[in-house]
């Protein structure tokens, strides 16, 4: 029994090295001085360490991060509340015909969104939100609803109508109950999907290169545009590819658990 | 049946959202299909009514069957890829070895990188410059001794679609994993028990017992990986940018619409695409829902 599981570690290690692969590409490339691009060496680790791609990259993609902080942090936060709100109503006070609502909803989240991109850009032109930032985080904050419902909607239904019951009794409506009693045992639920938005907005490209101008460009639209053009280096364009998945990878590593609950949810598996 | 003063809050607390969606998703899908309609051509807005021209115009269109060829390329490389290293990952992690963790948040971590970043990376990667140019993964071919495999990626004539499936693979699979082994995780061990107490092998067990019990989640999987396949856009304009041997629907309709400024044929190219979404998601849903209400 023993025996047999330790050959499995040989498998374990290829596949290891096929997912990092390119995270070793992306790093040493990056630290290697300009001069150093001779494409023989490239899987070689750096011979002397140097951070001018860095700064580099940093001149590019820095504006274009701080718009991607400036979206993100306001989306995720006003999404994963009206969620909660939603999810509250969708799973514990149910009005007639809410469970067939609820479908109807979560079609919104597998939607491909070209389908609804021209009638999008139209409006936003009459309501003069287009090319901004504030614009596209109401576009995020609309097309974040379904999965924010699902999320929370999941979470509540393991709450026990007890506890509902019990505030009911002791007199409170429906918002007196969700801020006094529902709210404050959601934490769990609201790291799931602030990490969930965060994440997927932070990372999201369609919208960002539609809605916004050069200078509210996410760093998504900004990387693509350096990776494209000739003249930028491959040093300071995996530099750049670092700089930009940095704040998702970072949540990754810290908070994991709950980024992969909010992936399972994604697949309606609560 | 509850009194309407009861359930009159509730509706009202989720009534800004369902508005919002409502318009947002519904309407603007109503709209598009409007739009696809008529003959809007120009930056500002012409909603003569046409018919179903731009539909029958498509059916014709030579690029629109280049993409869908790739498409379904893609579709079939992707998912086939995704489906097999991920029920393979999920097995090898369920044999509760050391490490398991380690190994787990590895595979997993491609999925909080965006398209545009694999994108970016892949392309230099798959470069598929030969002899004194060689680089990429062709370089560290030919340094292992592997020359054979030297290839030309995405690329390669008639079949880089198939080149562009490998970074949505490295991407995706590690996701596909986390079901799998979520839903090998859920079958109860006493079940597995009953099977070793009959003398049953590990591997009868595994196609036996296990992998009948993880149906629901590979249909789960399919269409996760199927309407994201439909959907693939940002990493071929990371990999490729935009050249017709790689063109997919949602490049196409993006050049005609805001490259080109045919809302109409655009809109037509859209309502395709999420027709062939549809098809895939809307059974989903409907299957999904009774399930719950069953339970």
């Amino acid at each position: 029994m023993k025996k047999s599981r330790l050959s499995l570690y040989p498998a374990l290690i290829f596949f290891l090295i096929f997912f990092l692969l390119p995270v070793y590409v992306v790093i040493v490339t990056s630290l290697k001085p300009l001069g150093d691009i001779s494409l023989d060496t490239m899987w070689s680790l750096p011979k002397s360490f140097d951070f001018v791609n860095y700064s580099l990259a940093w001149e590019k993609l820095g504006p274009s991060v701080i718009n991607s902080f400036q979206l993100v942090i306001p989306a995720a936060l006003i999404a994963s509340f009206l969620g909660s709100m939603n999810g509250f109503v969708l799973a514990k006070w149910k009005f007639p015909g809410a469970d067939v609502v609820f479908p109807v909803i979560l079609f919104g989240m597998f939607i491909p969104y070209q389908s609804i991109l021209i009638p999008l850009v139209t409006t936003m032109r009459e309501l003069g939100i287009y090319g901004g930032i504030p614009g596209l985080i109401l576009v995020h904050v609309i097309y974040g609803l379904p999965i924010m419902t699902l999320i929370f909607r999941n979470y509540y239904a393991s709450v026990p109508n007890e506890l509902i019951e019990a505030a009911k009794v002791d007199g409170a409506g429906m918002l007196g109950t969700y801020f006094r009693v529902v709210l404050p045992i959601s934490i769990p639920a609201f790291i799931v999907a602030i990490i969930w938005e965060f994440t997927s907005i932070w990372n999201d490209f369609l919208f960002a290169v539609v809605l916004t101008g050069p200078s509210s460009w996410p760093v998504t639209v900004a990387l693509n545009n350096i990776a494209g053009s000739q003249i930028v280096q491959w040093n300071v364009q995996m530099a750049g590819a670092l700089i930009a998945s940095l704040p998702t990878v970072l949540v990754y590593i810290i908070l994991g658990r709950y980024f992969l609950r909010g992936l399972m949810s994604g697949a309606l598996k609560g | 049946m509850k009194r309407a003063k009861d359930w009159m809050p509730g509706l009202l607390l989720t009534a800004p959202s369902l508005v919002a969606l409502a318009i947002f998703v519904y309407g603007f899908i109503g709209w598009n299909f409007r739009i696809s309609l008529t003959n809007w051509k120009a930056l500002s807005p012409d909603y003569s009514f046409i018919g179903l021209q731009n539909y029958r115009d498509l059916l014709v269109d030579e690029r629109f069957k280049i993409d869908i060829k790739n498409s379904l390329i893609f579709t079939v490389v992707f998912m086939v890829a995704c489906l097999l290293l991920g029920l393979l990952l999920a097995i090898l992690l369920d044999q509760k070895l050391k490490f398991e963790g380690l190994f787990r948040s590895v595979y997993l971590l491609p999925m909080a990188i965006s398209f545009i970043v694999t994108g970016v990376v892949w392309r230099w990667l798959m470069n598929p410059a030969t002899d004194d140019r060689i680089s990429g993964i062709n370089l560290l071919f030919t340094k292992i001794g592997l020359d054979s495999l030297v290839n030309q990626w995405h690329l390669t004539p008639n079949w880089g679609m198939a080149g562009i499936a490998l970074p949505a693979v490295w991407q995706m699979a590690g996701y596909t994993m986390a079901l799998f082994l979520a839903g090998i995780r859920s079958i109860p061990e006493e079940i597995r028990e009953a099977g070793r107490v009959d003398g049953a092998s590990e591997w009868r067990i595994y196609r036996h017992v296990i992998l009948p019990q993880l149906r629901p989640i590979a249909l789960s999987a399919i269409v996760i990986l199927g309407h994201i396949s439909l959907k693939v856009f940002d990493l071929i304009i990371a990999i490729a940018g935009k050249q017709l041997a790689l063109d997919v629907p949602a490049i196409y309709m993006w050049q005609t619409s805001f490259d080109a400024y045919n809302f109409g044929k655009g809109a037509t190219l859209a309502t395709y695409i999420l027709f062939s979404v549809a098809i895939v998601i809307i059974p989903y849903l409907i299957f999904t829902m009774r399930q719950e209400r069953n339970s």
